[in-house]
């Protein structure tokens, strides 16, 4: 994947709760249509690790370059590591949009005004631009039926589509995935992949948490395995799928029943 | 019209002239708790966000504040300013005592701090319940704090504190009653003064009853409206 400045560089990240040390060293690098997917079992780090790359979690240590600025940080009083530059890191955010595995739409609001929201008062478009923007998005995603109802009132399947089409409406340079279809009933979870995988043929530069396996091995053009903290293995999914080195990965690729 | 003053003509205690007494004392009654409840909203909205500041320094001055206020009745609050005012040195040759002087000051004052308290705790109640996911997705899409909360934890938090919000403006209209007791002639004030001209505490006080009544219920005739338009989506469909 060497074409041209990388939209993400993100080098030697690791985290520490407590004295738990949850990631140790981990980088990345996403050009613009990378699709980059995540794998690795419960607790390997692989949702921390998405989440230091937006800044939801502070990286103890390790660097995280968006398009080539580099997020600066310092120590705090108490010693803790802290952005130097909230503005900095508010704009960072803004480039790279999050879907959650909890959806996390804003209850009080329309799906209609979820996805207006952050293109108004964060991008500063006008009203009528974001609105215009996200019923074109809307209809991609197959809610512009529903562009009136709240949250609460619709399917899970539907609210991941709503959350990905708010995803979108900030034209992101990367899109983060946290595990967007592990709280679906699997009925519901083939329209949201198949949502994503039509952004990935778009050339959407993406980054997805997941444990849909055929995702992985079909939609992406890399793989990283993480087990306890560190990429484990990393290559072209039909390497990685089809002939692994770790001895790890052929665990977690054999069949478990 | 005209059987209207009949019929208060024929009668000994309702006359025009105590209707109109009681008219006098509803305009008090609601200006006295409109203003207070004005007043107390716009005080309880930033001590409410305060009073969920992470540091101690901050939030306990606020928590002392609404526990002192809420933990003690309304009376001996209204009593404590009232007559209390008088005794704060020099006062009396005060600008301050051209105001203070007039007991409705005083009664607006323990109203406001009153309401102030309850409706503190009620906000910061509804602020701490917001999703936590839904605050995260607002930061994660480049809200810095004061824009998270003016577009997504107010407008929700206050959403969610309706209801109770509702109980407390109700609860401020009972309570206004006892301004009554420190000269202000309210609706309360004007049964007192009817009930002791006629000595007819039954009728006087039936009549101020059914007052209050209405007022409640077209407060909670408002606050239905309000909910049915704030609150639809937690509707059930």
């Amino acid at each position: 994947m060497a074409n041209k400045e990388p939209q993400l560089v993100v080098t030697d990240i690791h985290k520490t709760f407590g004295t738990h040390e949850v990631l140790k060293g981990l980088s990345l690098e996403a050009h613009k249509g990378d699709v980059i997917s995540m794998i690795g079992s419960s607790g390997s780090g692989k949702s921390t690790f998405l989440r230091c790359i937006n800044l939801l979690e502070i990286p103890t240590k390790g660097e995280i370059q968006v398009h080539g600025e580099q997020i600066q940080f310092k120590l705090d009083r108490q010693g803790k590591r802290v952005p130097v530059d909230h503005g900095q890191v508010e704009r960072m955010r803004s480039r790279l949009s999050m879907v959650f595995q909890g959806f996390n739409l804003w209850s009080h609001m329309t799906v209609l005004e979820n996805v207006i929201e952050a293109p108004i008062h964060v991008l500063g478009l006008s009203k009528a631009e974001a609105t215009d923007r996200a019923k074109s998005l809307l209809e991609r995603v197959g809610l512009y039926d529903r562009k009136d109802y709240y949250p609460s009132h619709m399917s899970g399947g539907q609210q991941q589509r709503a959350a990905i089409a708010r995803a979108l409406a900030m034209e992101p340079d990367v899109m983060l995935f946290d595990e967007p279809t592990s709280a679906l009933d699997p009925e519901l979870v083939g329209e949201v992949l198949k949502v994503m995988r039509n952004l990935a043929e778009e050339g959407r530069t993406m980054i997805v948490v997941t444990h849909e396996m055929s995702f992985a091995r079909d939609v992406s053009n890399h793989v990283l395995f993480l087990h306890q903290g560190k990429i484990e293995e990393q290559g072209n999914p039909a390497k990685v799928f089809g002939n692994p080195d770790s001895e790890r990965m052929k665990q977690f690729l054999a069949p478990k029943y | 019209m005209d059987w209207l003053v009949q019929l208060l003509d024929s009668n000994q205690i309702f006359t025009t002239s105590t209707v109109l007494h009681y008219w006098d004392g509803l305009v008090v009654t609601v200006q006295l708790v409109f203003i207070s409840l004005i007043i107390g909203l716009v005080l309880s909205l930033p001590l409410a966000i305060l009073r969920t500041h992470r540091n101690p320094w901050i939030n306990r001055p606020i928590w002392a504040y609404t526990y002192v206020f809420r933990g003690t009745p309304l009376l001996i609050q209204l009593y404590l300013i009232y007559y209390g005012v008088t005794y704060i040195p020099g006062i009396q040759e005060s600008v301050f005592w051209f105001i203070m002087k007039d007991a409705l000051y005083p009664a607006l004052l323990a109203f406001v701090l009153n309401t102030a308290a309850y409706t503190t705790e009620i906000l910061r109640g509804a602020i701490v319940a917001t999703p936590m996911g839904e605050i995260e997705a607002a930061r994660a899409y480049g809200m810095n704090f004061s824009k998270t909360m003016r577009r997504i934890v107010l407008p929700s938090a206050f959403r969610r504190a309706l209801p109770a919000y509702s109980n407390e403006v109700i609860f401020m209209l009972h309570a206004s009653a006892i301004a009554s007791t420190v000269t202000i002639i309210d609706l309360t004030g004007a049964a007192k003064d009817v009930y002791s001209q006629h000595y007819a505490p039954f009728e006087a006080f039936t009549f101020v009853g059914a007052i209050y009544l209405c007022l409640t219920f077209s407060i909670l005739f408002l606050f239905k409206r309000l909910e049915k338009n704030l609150l639809a989506h937690l509707a059930e469909r």
